[in-house]
Order: C-alpha cells, then sequence, then structure tokens
C-alpha cells in the first residue's frame, strides 16, 4: 500500500510556539494528547462566537461536545481544523496545538492541517457527481495519488472501516448521492478516513439520520476511535454519554459567546457534575 | 387583510370558501391564457417554417453552392460550412474565456473588481449585434483591410461571452456550500475544489448556457453584414469572406426571385434543425448527470 499519509515535516516546517508540555487538563497518567486548545476565541465579523476555550483533546478517544444551540460548539470544533476562516470576516485568536505545532501560527498552510484533520459534517454531502468509490477516492486524488491499484486498496479499507462495504461493494460505480441518508453519511466517514486523516471531526453527524443509522453511526464511531482520535458535536447527550470518553459542556454566557463550563471523563460529567449549570442541563432543566 | 374579517363577517365560511374557489379557477383559466398567447408565435412560427419549408428542402440544397442570381437550382452549402466554421470558431474562443470569468465571478469575484465586471458583463450582454459587428468592423476588418471569417466569428464571440459567462456565474454559485466544504476538509486547496467539485457539479448547467449562446450566434446575421460580409462561393478559409445561412437568408429573403424566397425558407428550416440537432445531442451526451443532480 502506498504511504499517503502526510508526513509530520510538512507541519513541522513552523516554530512551535511554546514547549510541548501537557495541558492543564492532563491526567497523573500520561494521556496522548491530540490537540492542545488553550484560550480560543472566535469571532463572525465582530461578533463574539467563542471565549477563552481551553481544553485538550486525547488521542484515539472520543470527545463530545455537548450544549445547548448557540453555545458555540459547532463554531469550537470548525475552528479545529481552521474551517472557521471560510465564514466571511471570521477571525481567531488564541492557539490549537497540534503535535506541538500551533495550526494558527504564520506559515502554516490550512490544506496541509486540513489534511490531516479531517471532517463530517451535519448533512451527508457526498460528492454528486461522483461514485461511491470516486467520493472514497476524493481526497487521495486531491492528494495526487495515481496509482489505480493503491486507490482500490484504500477505498475498499476505507469503506471496510466505515461499516459500508458488505452493503455497496457490487455498487461502487453507482452515484453517492443514490443511497440512503445514514449509508451516505458512513459513505462520507469513509472518504475522510481514506486519506488517514489523524483526528475526525464530526459535526452532529447524526442529526439529519434516522435511530438505525444513527447506532450504525456511534458502533463506527467507538470502533474508529481505536486508530483515530473523534471529536463530535452533538447537541443529544444521551448520545454524548454514549460514545464519548471525554464530555465537554459548553453554554453561552451573558456575553452571547459560548464558553466551556466543564471538561470532564463522560462518565463523571454525567454522574457528578461539578458545576451546577451543567447538572441543570444534563438533568433537563433547561435547553 | 383587511378584506378577511369583512368576508367572514358578511358571508360567513361557506361562502368565502366558494368565492376562494372561484378565484382559484379565474386564476388559473388566466394563467393557461397567458400560456396559449406566449406559445402561439412559436408555433405559428414552427407551422410556416415547415409548410414553406419543407418543399424548398433537398439533396442539392446541401451539397451545391448557389447558381448565377437568377438561374434556378444550386444549393447553400458554402452558407451552412460558413456558419458552422464561423459559430465553431466563436464557440472556441468565447466559450473558454465566458467559463473563466464565470469562475472568477463565482469564486473570486465577491468584491469591488467582481461587482465592476459584473457590471461591465452585464453592459456587454445589452449591446446591440450589430454595434459589436461595428467594432469588429473597425478593429479587424479595417485595420486588415479584407472581410474574413475570423472577424465574423470574433463578432459571434463578443456577443456569446457575456451570456455564457453570466450563467456560469449562476450555476456555480448554485453550488451547495457543503460540497466545498467537505473538500477543503478533504485537504484540497481552492483551486482544485473548483476544478475537480464545483465546475463538475455546475457543468450540466453550464452547458446549457452554452446551448443558450450558441442558438443565440447561430441565428444572428446584424454582425455578420460587415465582418464576414458573405460569399457567392465556397470558401473554408477563415482569411477571406465567408458566407453564412443568416445572411444568406436576409438576401434571399430579401431579393427578388420566388426560388430564392423558398430557399430562404429551406435554409431556416436546416437552421433551426441544426440547433435542434446539436442540443439534442449535447442532452445525450450529457443526459445521464443531468438526472444524476435531480
Amino acid at each position: 500500500m502506498t504511504n499517503i499519509s502526510v508526513s509530520n515535516a510538512l507541519l513541522g516546517s513552523a516554530r512551535a510556539p511554546g514547549s510541548q508540555a501537557a495541558g492543564p487538563a492532563a491526567e497523573a497518567a500520561p494521556a496522548r494528547m491530540a490537540l492542545n486548545v488553550s484560550n480560543l476565541s472566535a469571532w463572525y465579523g465582530s461578533k463574539l462566537a467563542v471565549s477563552g476555550v481551553s481544553l485538550d483533546i486525547r488521542a484515539n478517544n472520543v470527545t463530545a461536545l455537548i450544549g445547548p444551540s448557540g453555545c458555540g460548539k459547532t463554531t469550537l470544533i470548525r475552528c479545529f481544523n481552521r474551517m472557521h476562516e471560510f465564514a466571511p470576516n471570521a477571525r481567531v485568536e488564541g492557539s490549537v496545538l497540534f503535535d506541538g505545532v500551533d495550526i494558527y501560527a504564520p506559515g502554516i498552510d490550512p490544506v496541509r492541517v486540513r489534511q490531516r484533520i479531517g471532517m463530517v459534517f451535519q448533512k451527508p454531502n457526498p460528492f454528486p457527481t461522483m461514485s461511491i468509490a470516486e467520493n472514497v477516492a476524493a481526497g487521495l486524488r486531491f492528494l495526487g495519488v495515481r496509482s489505480r491499484s493503491a486507490i482500490a486498496d484504500r477505498v475498499e479499507a476505507a469503506l471496510r472501516l466505515a461499516a459500508l462495504w458488505d452493503e455497496v461493494k457490487d455498487d461502487l460505480k453507482k452515484p453517492g448521492i443514490a443511497l440512503s441518508g445514514g449509508q451516505q453519511q458512513r459513505l462520507c466517514i469513509a472518504r475522510a478516513i481514506a486519506v488517514e486523516p489523524e483526528i475526525i471531526l464530526m459535526d452532529e453527524p447524526c442529526s439529519a439520520l434516522d435511530p438505525v443509522a444513527t447506532l450504525k453511526i456511534e458502533d463506527l464511531m467507538r470502533d474508529l476511535s481505536q486508530r483515530y482520535t473523534i471529536v463530535i458535536v452533538t447537541h443529544n447527550m444521551q448520545q454524548a454519554a454514549r460514545v464519548s470518553d471525554h464530555t465537554a459542556f459548553m453554554l453561552m454566557g451573558d456575553d452571547g459567546a459560548g464558553h466551556l463550563i466543564e471538561y470532564r471523563p463522560t462518565q463523571d460529567l454525567f454522574t457528578r457534575p461539578s458545576d451546577k449549570r451543567t447538572e441543570d442541563y444534563i438533568t433537563g432543566r433547561f435547553g | 387583510m383587511t378584506a378577511r374579517p369583512a368576508a367572514f363577517g358578511a358571508h360567513g365560511p361557506e361562502a368565502l370558501y366558494r368565492r376562494r374557489k372561484l378565484v382559484n379557477h379565474a386564476m388559473t383559466a388566466a394563467m393557461v391564457v397567458a400560456v396559449v398567447i406566449a406559445l402561439l408565435p412559436l408555433f405559428f412560427i414552427l407551422f410556416y417554417l415547415l409548410k414553406n419549408g419543407l418543399s424548398g428542402l433537398s439533396l442539392d440544397l446541401i451539397t451545391e453552392d448557389p447558381n448565377h442570381p437568377g438561374r434556378s437550382g444550386g444549393g447553400v452549402r458554402n452558407a451552412i460550412v460558413g456558419s458552422s466554421i464561423m459559430v465553431g470558431l466563436a464557440v472556441a474562443i468565447g466559450v473558454p474565456v465566458a467559463i473563466g470569468t464565470g469562475i472568477f465571478l463565482s469564486e473570486y469575484g465577491q468584491n469591488r473588481a467582481g461587482a465592476m465586471i459584473r457590471f461591465v458583463i452585464e453592459v456587454m450582454a445589452g449591446i446591440p449585434s450589430i454595434t459589436i459587428g461595428l467594432f469588429v468592423y473597425s478593429v479587424v476588418v479595417a485595420t486588415q483591410k479584407h472581410f474574413s471569417g475570423f472577424a465574423g466569428g470574433l463578432a459571434l464571440a463578443v456577443i456569446l461571452v457575456p451570456i455564457v459567462a453570466r450563467i456560469t456565474e449562476e450555476m456555480l454559485l448554485l453550488v451547495p456550500r457543503s460540497l466545498r466544504e467537505a473538500s477543503y476538509a478533504l485537504g484540497a486547496p481552492r483551486w482544485r475544489t473548483v476544478i475537480r467539485i464545483v465546475l463538475p457539479t455546475a457543468m450540466p448547467g453550464i452547458i446549457t448556457g452554452v446551448m443558450l449562446g450558441l442558438s443565440r450566434i447561430a441565428g444572428e446575421a446584424a454582425p455578420l453584414l460587415f465582418t464576414s460580409l458573405g460569399n457567392q462561393f465556397y470558401s473554408t478559409d477563415i482569411n477571406s469572406a465567408m458566407d453564412s445561412l443568416p445572411t444568406r437568408i436576409f438576401t434571399y429573403a430579401t431579393g427578388p426571385y420566388d426560388y430564392w424566397h423558398d430557399q430562404a425558407w429551406a435554409m431556416s428550416l436546416i437552421l433551426v434543425g441544426i440547433i435542434l440537432v446539436i442540443s439534442l445531442a449535447v442532452r445525450a451526451l450529457f443526459g445521464s448527470r443531468v438526472t444524476v443532480r435531480q
């Protein structure tokens, strides 16, 4: 199999600000951190959407971002692979360390960042002009992989990982948008993992799906977390409880911007929340 | 808004319902009448075209060149070939420029410069075609000191560009943001996203735009009158005067001979037929994509 994963040297060319020390949320057991987010604020024009968030995302974990609508969780996750800057007049302050390198440092190419930090969106968005196989191969082609056999291998591997292979192996030439909604979303996951990113960001990946398809994606997330680091935004607390290892609870503050209220192992957050506002939210008193 | 409470008060719900139904029927009827009036001229054109044109159609018409004026018989092969060459030239020159402009406007033109270019294109689309012919005459024909098929093709290209550029921009803007984001999230740079994702997704619409522009320029006589001029003889040399269907139709339809009038009708039918065949062929070629897009 051709090695196409983008080497660390690509990001390593920029200098790393600060040391590579573990963030403040690190526990006694030395867990490898996939992302160290510190004091991250995000704006849309003059409107502050996320204010001063610091948290560390553990590698090979599922980390959930929960909170009521408008609390900035989608904005936050889009800051993790520099998708936020596609919004008009978008601005970010603070730092997101990935392998010890700030992805917002000058000289860092956001294209390189996104090659290693993939994303799955709220609504399944397969490319309509492409077949199932072409959809999965799209990222590989962007990376310049030419070899047909290498691409075919990677397409099959990605579809197997996304638990879609058995359903589509005879229809690889059919258009991707001919699949059902749940299958389309798994196709999008296959498309994201085909380029072998280290982190997969999922922005409410099940909100457009029925319960059966949702459960399939949740199973998939658990499996994928053995190989990848997964960050998921969800407004569904049960989903966060089911799939995630750590959960971050966000809330809109008086300033109209999203703040991080509490970030702990999922079980702790749901059974012994330390903040009154977290308790109110998870017990259904608001939101 | 004030009519509703009054209707309720005065007539009660049953009367209101009957009135609503009546209005509904009246509006539907009015729209059907409008459609019929709109389609009537089209229907008559096709009817007259077939009625007058079919009798003039013959193999000689498309395989032979015109006889000396006044001697009946002969054909219009030179006009058909000339039109094809000049329209092909216009498409070859105009479509790449137009699609490039459309891409620039939709992907990089959401600013002052884009607004300015958009305005210029709108103005260009509104320029009468005879003015464009005059422009090409003064720039190309007058400097080269001879009429040419190239000048004719260029004039047609100038007409084609704003039509296709505007449709391209609109079609590209219709491509959902989610597809662009999916591409960016895979680590695709912007230009690759445009070429590999946005452009193919919008392609059926752009092709429709090109077809629309092609049908428009294929029937243009005014810009060719003093660029390609017309030619009594068969010529495929784009550096000399070239015949075209619209200019020959104009000459024959306003000329003194009955067989000219017949041939003018037949040429009109050929022109419409060629455009129809090209449209159907393009649709058949790219049809699968159109249906995939739903």
